[in-house]
C-alpha cells in the first residue's frame, strides 16, 4: 500500500513538473512565432515599399526620357522594322 | 506507574480538552472551505474578470488594402505605412527648446504647434498625420511625453497623372472616394480583425487565447489597363489637346475582341499623390462623365441599319444633290453638295443629306433598335462611379427632323466610352461585349446586334474614310490597314448649337483585316484654327494606333510603305 502510494506520487510529481516544462516551451515557442508574424509584417510592408519605389522608378515618362535624350535612342521607322511570322503550330498568345 | 500502555492519557486530564482540539480544528477547516467556495463561486466572476484585465488584452489586427495592378502586374495603387503624430495635452510634459525641436521635426510653426496642444483639458489631438517613417523616427527619438505615434496607411499611386481618373483615390481614412478605389472599395479593403491574448509582466504576448475576429487582408486587383498604352495614349492626347488649344480631351483604347479598356485617359488631370491643387472639372473622367453629341461618328450606325433592313446595298446609289434637303421647316445641309453618291461614299464623304435619307427610308424604330443595340443610352457595363448613360431617345418621340438629325449624331448624347464599344460591332462581325476596366480571365459572351455580313460591309466603309478622297486620310497606319470615321458636332449652348465651338473626335478599328483595337479620340474645343475630327482627332489615332500595335506585334497587313500624302490632295471636309 505505501509503496503504490510512493509510486503515484512519484507520478503525480513527474507530471506537474512535465506541465510546468512544456507550458514553458509552448510559452517561448509561442513568443517567437510572434516575433515571425511581426517580421512578416514588416517584410510585407517593405516589399509594398520596395514594389512602390520599382514602379516609380520604372515610369515610362521617365524611362522614354532617359531613352532619348540620354541614350540617343528612337522608334525605327516602320519600313525598318520586321515581323516574323510564328512558326506553324506556334498559338499567337504562346509567343 | 501503570503498565498499560494503551491508557497514554494522563488519567486526571479532562476529556473535554480533546473535544474542544477536534472542535478548533473542524471549525477552522469549515472557514478554510466556506472562503474557498466564496472565492469560486460567490465571487467567482469579479475575480476572474479582475485577473483577465490585468493580464488579457484585446488587440486590433489591422488589414491592409489591396493592391492594385495593370494587366501585366505593374503596381499602379499600394498602401505602405506612415506614422500620424498625436499628443495628450493633459499628459504632455514639453520644455520650450523640446517644443522647438518637436516643431522642427514636424516642419511645422512653433505657433502652430502651441496653438495645437493649447486646450489642456483634451486627451488626443492630431500634430500631423501621415509622416514618412524616417520622420516619426525623429520624433520618437526627441523622447517628450505625451507624444505618440498611431500607425496608419497612405495610399500611393506611382503612374500618378496619366491614369488619376481611372484609379481615382483614396480619403484620408483609406476609403475610396473616386473611381476605381471606390468602385472596389469592398473589393479592396481589408477588414481587420481582433484577438484576445494574454500578456505577461512584460508585455510580451504569451498566450492566444482565442480570436474574436478574423482578419481579411484586401484582395488585389489586377486591371484590364496595359500601362505601356496608357502612357502612349495619354502622350499623344496631351500632345493634341496642346496643339489645338483645346478645353478638354479623351482618349479610350479597347480591346476590340473581349471588351477590356486598355487603356483611357483625360486631359486634363490631375496628381492623384499630391491633391492640393484638385478641382471638380479636373477630377471628372469626362470619358466616362459627360456626354456629347457625337455628330458624324454615328453615321456608320445609319448605314448598317439601312443594311440590316435590305432597302439598300453598300453600292446603292444615293441623290444627295442639291445638298440640302428640307424637313417641315428645318433645312438638313452638306456644305459641299456631292451629288450621287453610293452608301459606301456617304459615310466616305460624310455626307449629312445622305445619312438622313438613308434614316427617312426606314422606320425610325429600325434606326432605333441599332443604336439600342449599340449600347447608346445605357450603361457599358464598366461599373464606374459616376458613369452617364447618355440619352437616346424613345423612337416613338421623335418628329421627323430628329429621325434625319439622329442620322448624323445629333438629338443624342453618348459618352467616348459607349462611342467606342458601340464600334466594337464592326470590329467583331457584329457581336457587342460589356466593356471591363478589369482584367478578364475568360471572355465574356458576346451579344448579336447586326449580321456579319453588314457589320463587314460598314468596316469597308470606314476603312474607305481613311483613305483619300475620304475625311480622314491623316488616320492612315503605316504598315496596317485601318478603319473609323470622323465626328464634328457644334457644341450645345444653353439648348441652341454655338456657331464657333466644336467637338472633333474619331473612332476607328485597326487593323481592318483583322481588327484588335478600338480607339476614340475626342477634343472638345479645339481653338487653334482646325476643328475637324479628320484634322484634330484623327492624329491622335494614327500615332496611339501605330504604337500600340508595334507593342503588340502585331503582324502587318498592309504594305509598308512611308505614306505621303500628297500636298495637294483635296481636302474632303466633313459636314457639320
Amino acid at each position: 500500500m505505501m509503496r503504490l502510494n510512493l509510486i503515484l506520487l512519484g507520478a503525480v510529481i513527474a507530471c506537474a513538473l512535465g506541465v510546468v516544462t512544456s507550458q514553458h516551451k509552448a510559452r517561448k515557442l509561442f513568443v517567437e512565432l510572434q516575433k515571425e508574424q511581426e517580421l512578416t509584417k514588416r517584410l510585407e510592408e517593405d516589399f509594398g515599399r520596395l514594389q512602390l519605389e520599382q514602379s516609380t522608378w520604372a515610369r515610362h515618362g521617365r524611362i522614354e526620357r532617359i531613352a532619348r535624350q540620354q541614350l540617343g535612342m528612337r522608334v525605327p521607322e516602320p519600313s525598318r522594322i520586321q515581323i516574323v511570322p510564328p512558326p506553324a503550330g506556334v498559338s499567337r498568345e504562346a509567343r | 506507574m501503570n503498565p498499560v500502555s494503551g491508557q497514554a492519557l494522563p488519567p486526571n486530564l479532562p476529556r473535554w480538552r480533546a473535544g474542544l482540539l477536534l472542535g478548533l480544528l473542524l471549525i477552522t477547516f469549515a472557514a478554510l472551505i466556506g472562503r474557498a467556495l466564496y472565492l469560486q463561486v460567490v465571487r467567482n466572476d469579479f475575480l476572474q474578470q479582475k485577473g483577465d484585465a490585468r493580464a488579457s488584452r484585446v488587440i486590433e489586427i489591422s488589414a491592409n488594402r489591396g493592391v492594385i495592378t495593370d494587366r501585366r502586374g505593374e503596381v499602379l495603387a499600394v498602401s505602405t505605412p506612415v506614422e500620424s503624430v498625436w499628443a495628450s495635452p493633459q499628459d504632455l510634459e514639453a520644455s520650450r527648446r523640446q517644443l522647438q525641436q518637436l516643431a522642427a521635426a514636424l516642419r511645422m510653426d512653433l505657433s502652430e504647434l502651441k496653438h495645437r496642444i493649447s486646450d489642456d483639458e483634451r486627451e488626443f489631438v492630431y500634430l500631423k498625420r501621415r509622416l514618412p517613417p524616417e520622420d516619426a523616427a525623429r520624433v520618437t527619438a526627441l523622447g517628450v511625453p505625451g507624444v505618440f505615434l498611431q500607425r496608419e496607411y497612405r495610399r500611393y499611386y506611382p503612374a500618378g497623372d496619366t491614369l488619376a481618373h481611372v484609379i481615382g483615390f483614396t480619403s484620408v481614412d483609406d476609403a475610396g472616394q473616386e473611381g476605381i478605389e471606390l468602385a472596389f472599395q469592398d473589393h479592396l479593403a481589408g477588414r481587420p480583425g481582433s484577438r484576445r491574448v494574454i500578456k505577461d509582466r512584460l508585455g510580451r504576448i504569451v498566450e492566444d487565447v482565442e480570436s474574436i475576429r478574423v482578419p481579411r487582408p484586401g484582395q488585389n486587383l489586377a486591371l484590364s489597363i496595359d500601362t505601356k498604352i496608357q502612357y502612349l495614349a495619354y502622350r499623344e492626347l496631351k500632345e493634341a489637346v496642346a496643339q489645338h488649344r483645346a478645353r478638354a480631351g479623351g482618349i479610350v483604347v479597347l480591346d476590340a475582341r473581349t471588351g477590356e479598356v486598355l487603356a483611357l485617359a483625360n486631359v486634363p488631370t490631375y496628381n492623384p499623390n499630391n491633391r492640393t491643387s484638385l478641382t471638380g472639372p479636373r477630377a471628372r473622367n469626362r470619358a466616362l462623365t459627360d456626354v456629347f453629341e457625337p455628330g458624324s461618328t454615328l453615321k456608320p450606325f445609319t448605314a448598317a441599319a439601312a443594311l440590316e433592313s435590305g432597302i439598300v446595298r453598300p453600292e446603292s446609289v444615293v441623290e444627295t444633290a442639291p445638298g440640302y434637303m428640307a424637313i417641315g421647316r428645318a433645312t438638313i445641309r452638306d456644305a459641299h453638295p456631292e451629288g450621287r453618291l453610293t452608301v459606301s461614299q456617304v459615310i466616305q464623304k460624310s455626307s449629312n443629306v445622305g445619312a438622313a435619307k438613308l434614316a427617312l427610308s426606314m422606320p425610325p424604330e429600325r434606326l432605333w433598335n441599332v443604336l439600342n443595340g449599340a449600347g447608346f443610352g445605357g450603361p457599358t457595363g464598366s461599373g464606374f462611379p459616376g458613369e452617364a448613360g447618355g440619352r437616346l431617345r424613345p423612337h416613338k418621340s421623335w418628329r421627323p427632323i430628329e429621325h434625319a438629325t439622329m442620322s448624323y449624331g445629333h438629338g443624342i448624347s453618348v459618352t467616348l466610352l459607349q462611342l467606342a464599344r458601340a464600334y466594337t460591332i464592326f470590329a467583331n462581325d457584329g457581336e457587342i461585349r460589356p466593356v471591363s476596366l478589369v482584367r478578364l480571365d475568360a471572355p465574356v459572351p458576346g451579344e448579336r446586334v447586326m449580321s456579319p455580313e453588314t457589320a463587314r460591309a460598314v468596316r469597308g466603309m470606314l476603312e474607305l474614310a481613311v483613305q483619300p478622297g475620304g475625311t480622314a486620310p491623316r488616320a492612315r497606319v503605316p504598315g496596317y490597314r485601318v478603319a473609323g470615321k470622323t465626328g464634328t458636332a457644334h457644341k450645345l449652348q444653353d439648348g441652341s448649337y454655338a456657331a464657333d465651338r466644336y467637338v472633333s473626335s474619331f473612332v476607328g478599328l485597326a487593323p481592318a483585316s483583322n481588327p484588335r483595337l478600338v480607339v476614340a479620340v475626342m477634343l472638345d474645343e479645339p481653338s487653334a484654327g482646325e476643328y475637324y475630327g479628320g484634322a484634330v482627332a484623327a492624329p491622335v489615332f494614327s500615332k496611339v494606333v501605330a504604337g500600340v500595335l508595334r507593342m503588340l506585334n502585331e503582324p502587318n497587313d498592309a504594305p509598308v510603305e512611308p505614306l505621303h500624302l500628297p500636298a495637294d490632295l483635296p481636302v474632303v471636309k466633313e459636314e457639320v
